[in-house]
């Protein structure tokens, strides 16, 4: 398989900060790569480095076989593009943000109107053309700076954590998108993502990064299934746990998170395990509800942050667990921070990494 | 009191029958000063885009220097602009002085200062991201400069407009460059100079009719920046202190 695009040794530095530390990657053609670890793992700089944006500090980028010049990168910016973590738009209407990069291309009018037009009901945003941009919700202005990437057709996607910080449905739209543009144009894409969740289930690899180094790199269920030491640092990764199995009597088994934190799963293992629970599996509640479920515990809300129709919530409960619930819930509930609430999973939605 | 309606009476006369001197000062007046703004907007624009787009030392030190030069008596740039248009001068050789020139040079020059301001302003609020965004999409350096100033487009208007009325209302400089030329073919008065001098003769009536259309043509921009404004066409620029200490308080509740 040839490579789109090849890292040899780089590094990137600002000032004495060493964000990314002679990373060695090749991008394959046609694969989409997940780049997976906490923040400010050198996710994002590895991607501005392939969009040809930033340029390294040491080490060589190689774009379809020749060693990038980053003096100038124009050439090699046209066939690679990147949607930021943090959704940007041009403060004018969704056609002008989608045909920006067209205009630039100098393709005629005609044959904009029929991609950006394309682009919209691949992002389902049919008949947005003449919205401002900037009055959308955050969901569909990302999903815009999708679609603005998307009409490029360029040989390199990159995208820094495109679901973050949405709801499922905006996110599930773009997880489709992705898919379907790797499949169907053979797009390569290479994504930034601290979402377990969304780890497994999209790219053919796993690239792990850990304070600028890629640690781990293979298929996802090859990565998952090597506990590494490097893994367990994935604690920085919302409601991702790791800690020591001990099997029960009824055939599951506990694992102790630490500060009293046992969750039950439906696996039987010993030593030491990780856990990703999926903010959406968790139940939040104002007592104690009497249900099946294994996981019961209870703790303080310590952050509310608003997510588009949804409302993110954190709650220590000895350990902090990430639980997303929709706005309206929250309103009925009247939560507020530091209230007193219980959060209750089932064994078989831990997810045994 | 009597005088005083009598000559307003008169003024309002003026205006609605088009008396032809009236319209001859105030078409000069809105001339010079429309090609001042455009003059002014030629070599400020891409000043503004230097000061705004670029980090280097001194760089508050040049923007602080520019806020000053706001507040610089008219006068004392009039008198400047006077030494180097003058015969003896450094410009003297081009016989600017007293000339239609020397007014629109010279009042380009005044409001400089506010036109560079505010466009600095508008430029640095554009979200930084827009520059790399623009380069991610294909764009070339010139390219993704542009599109930050397309961001910046309503708060560059904004200066453009409150440079026109600085410069329309402006007295000092026109007066001592321009030297209020109010016969023959190369008159050089303007409303506000003609107003004086109007006042120095005891023509109350014209200098009446000029102040109210001054006033009225003042009014209308304003009108358009507050309509542009509604319509979102104008974001909010530099926010004033107490507005930000309110949103701190709200956020704090």
């Amino acid at each position: 398989m040839t490579a789109v695009a090849e890292l040899k040794d780089v590094t990137k530095a600002y000032g004495d900060k060493i964000v990314v530390n002679t990373v060695n990657l090749q991008i394959r053609e046609g694969e989409i790569l997940a780049l997976l670890g906490p923040n400010g793992s050198g996710k994002s700089t590895i991607l501005k480095m392939l969009a040809f944006i930033e340029n390294p500090t040491g080490g060589e980028v190689k774009f379809q076989g020749s060693a990038v010049n980053f003096k100038n990168t124009e050439k090699e910016r046209m066939q690679s593009t990147l949607v930021f973590q943090k959704t940007t738009v041009f403060g004018t209407s969704v056609y002008n943000n989608i045909a920006y990069g067209l205009k630039i291309r100098k393709i005629p009018k005609e044959t904009r109107d029929r991609e950006v037009k394309k682009a919209l009901e691949l992002v389902k945003l049919k008949g947005f053309e003449k919205r401002n941009a900037i009055k959308l919700s955050g969901g569909e202005q990302q999903r815009v700076a999708i679609a603005r990437a998307l009409v490029l057709n360029t040989k390199l996607l990159l995208l820094d954590e495109p679901t973050a910080n949405l709801d499922p449905k905006n996110a599930g739209i773009i997880e489709e998108v992705m898919d379907t543009v790797n499949r169907e144009n053979k797009t390569t894409i290479v994504m930034a993502t601290h979402n377990m969740f969304q780890a497994k289930k999209l790219p053919h690899r796993i690239a792990l990064m850990d304070e600028g180094k890629i640690t781990e790199i293979g298929e996802p269920a090859e990565v998952f299934g090597k506990l590494s030491k490097n893994l367990a640092r994935f604690a920085a990764v919302d409601n991702t746990y790791t800690g020591t199995a001990i099997a029960t009597s009824s055939g599951t088994s506990k694992v102790d998170v630490g500060n009293g934190v046992q969750i039950e799963i439906t696996q039987q293992r010993k030593g030491a395990t990780a856990v990703f629970i999926n903010p959406q599996d968790i139940i939040l509640s104002k007592t104690a509800v009497e249900s099946s479920a294994r996981n019961v515990f209870k703790g303080k809300i310590t952050e509310i942050t608003d997510v588009d129709s949804l409302v993110k919530l954190k709650v220590d409960v000895g350990r902090t667990f990430v639980i997303q619930i929709t706005k309206q819930s929250f309103n009925e509930m009247k939560l507020c921070l530091n209230a007193e609430v219980f959060i209750t999973f089932k064994a078989s939605s831990v997810q045994v990494l | 009191m009597a005088d005083i309606l009598a000559d307003t009476a008169e003024a309002l006369q003026l205006i609605i029958t088009g008396d032809p001197e009236i319209l001859g000062i105030v078409s000069r007046s809105l001339l010079f000063s429309g090609t001042a703004v455009i003059l002014a907007i030629l070599w400020g624009t891409p000043l503004a885009m230097l000061i705004a787009m670029n980090e280097f030392r001194g760089k508050t030190l040049i923007k602080t220097f520019l806020n000053t030069l706001i507040g610089l008596p008219t006068v004392v740039l009039g008198l400047i602009l006077f030494l180097i248009f003058s015969k003896g001068g450094p410009l003297g050789f081009l016989g600017l002085l007293y000339t239609p020139a020397a007014i629109m040079l010279g009042q380009a020059v005044l409001i400089t200062p506010i036109l560079v301001s505010i466009g600095v302003s508008a430029i640095e609020s554009v979200d930084p991201e827009i520059m790399s965004l623009s380069r991610t999409l294909g764009a070339s350096e010139s390219q993704a400069q542009v599109a930050v100033l397309k961001e910046a487009a309503s708060g560059i208007v904004l200066s453009d407009l409150a440079s026109f009325n600085r410069a329309i209302g402006e007295l000092g400089v026109v007066l001592l460059v321009g030297g209020n030329i109010g016969g023959g073919g190369n008159r050089t008065d303007v409303i506000t100079t003609a107003i004086s001098r109007n006042v120095q003769i005891s023509e109350f009536g014209l200098a009446i009719a000029l102040g109210i259309l001054l006033v009225l043509i003042l009014f209308t921009i304003n009108m358009i920046v507050a309509v542009l404004r509604k319509a979102n066409y104008i974001v909010e620029l530099a926010k004033p202190p107490f507005s930000r200490f309110k949103r701190n308080r709200e956020t704090k509740q």
